[in-house]
């Protein structure tokens, strides 16, 4: 009997992932309604159950997907694969409103090249504080806190030792979990309520998921003006992290 | 017809990330360089367009907003399967160099975000488009401001 419900889950994965996700989303909000007194967004505690979970499913498969891992749930691999979150992302530029989007742009182009150097300058000094020296270790790490794409394409361009590329996809990783749970909390500290300050903090914020998961969880009409200018953050990364930030911090290392 | 806001949609997204690994290439980076932005910035092109024609359909615009408002719980299933086991187990030069990028970011934000003041009050479509993307609109016009739920 369990093993047919089993067979089923494997069979229609997609479809599975969502009646889960949807019976996630449900009780998220019940959860945000009647114990929070809707004073936490539903969307902001199904984010963080999400994480709990494939904090779980990591756990028990030992594997590095979270709860797609296990064979019952691989259709959320799909569900929140790169191929339809981009596609939903796109979705939402539909509704932005292009008079406000334009005024922003220079605000965004700015928000970008900030959103590149200071993660950057927080990083390598983080590894210079941990003993790293060589300007290839350093480099890659501060590159692994622009974003997790970052961090790799940097280090692999570079030559990296394996030891510190994990690393740096780690704090990648570790910054869009932090993004992704923190912007709701301070959003109203930062005034994080209009499309233009979306703009700004979506390209310094960078990683697409961190983006995408805050502003989902912190107020749905934000999320297109974020994602315009958070798109645009992983590509600039990769262009100048191997290249000029690399050359600079040769530079001063030697 | 809704599958041509759905083919419209998958047509901006295809072009939108084959510019994007095209100026991968021309920049010589192993990246896709702003692949969704330049989609995002076609369809928002196409909807002016249809505007301006008449041609933008219920069916049609159903088709889109359908996405947009799948949104949330897509992101949702990407938390879902995020490596959290790594990001928790990354040891102090992990913590202080994400928790520092963060942090600083954040500040930034707070910071640009508030020159040149702050916007006029947000207009019908704005709140609108949240009911869309919340997956709380009842009718897919823009034309009155939806009471959705939000604080």
């Amino acid at each position: 009997m369990l093993h047919m419900l089993e067979h089923v889950f494997v069979e229609q994965s997609l479809v599975a992932a969502f009646a889960v996700i949807g019976g996630l989303m449900l009780v998220s909000h019940v959860i945000g309604k009647r114990l929070t007194g809707g004073r936490v967004h539903g969307s902001a505690i199904a984010i963080v159950l999400g994480l709990v979970l494939a904090y779980c499913g990591g756990l028990a498969t030992g594997g590095k997907r979270g709860l797609a891992d296990i064979p019952a749930l691989a259709g959320i691999g799909l569900m929140g694969g790169a191929m339809l979150r981009d596609f939903a992302i796109v979705a939402t530029a539909f509704e932005v409103d292009v008079i406000e989007a334009r005024r922003a742009g220079l605000l965004g182009v700015v928000a970008l090249a900030l959103g590149t150097v200071l993660p950057f300058l927080v990083g390598t000094l983080t590894a210079v504080a941990f003993g790293y020296h060589d300007a290839v270790s350093i480099t890659t790490i501060g590159a692994g806190a622009i974003t997790y794409i970052v961090g790799p394409v940097t280090g692999a361009a570079l030559g990296a030792d394996s030891t510190v590329m994990a690393l740096s996809i780690a704090t990648g990783v570790t910054k869009a979990v932090m993004v992704m749970v923190g912007t709701p909390l301070v959003a109203r500290l930062i005034g994080l309520d209009n499309p233009r300050s979306a703009m700004a903090y979506g390209g310094l914020m960078g990683t697409v998921s961190g983006v995408a998961g805050g502003l989902a969880a912190t107020d749905p009409k934000l999320v297109p003006y974020g994602a315009l200018t958070a798109t645009f953050h992983t590509g600039i990364g990769c262009l100048v992290g191997p290249s000029l930030l690399f050359l600079i911090v040769r530079a001063l290392v030697g | 017809m809704t599958i041509l806001g759905v083919a419209l949609l998958a047509l901006c997204t295809l072009i939108g990330v084959f510019l994007g690994d095209l100026l991968g290439v021309l920049l010589n980076v192993k990246a896709n360089v702003g692949g969704v932005g330049i989609a995002m910035m076609l369809l928002i092109a196409a909807r002016v367009w249809l505007v301006r024609h008449n041609r933008l359909g219920h069916a049609t615009k159903l088709g889109v907003e359908f996405w947009a408002s799948m949104y949330i719980p897509i992101v949702v299933a990407m938390a879902a399967q995020q490596n959290v086991v790594a990001a928790v187990s990354g040891g102090p030069i992990v913590i202080i160099a994400a928790v520092g990028s963060v942090l600083l970011c954040f500040a930034a934000t707070a910071l640009l975000g508030r020159i040149g003041g702050r916007p006029a009050q947000d207009s019908a479509d704005i709140e609108h488009a949240g009911a869309v993307i919340a997956g709380d609109a009842e009718a897919p016009s823009p034309v009155r401001p939806t009471t959705a739920m939000r604080r």
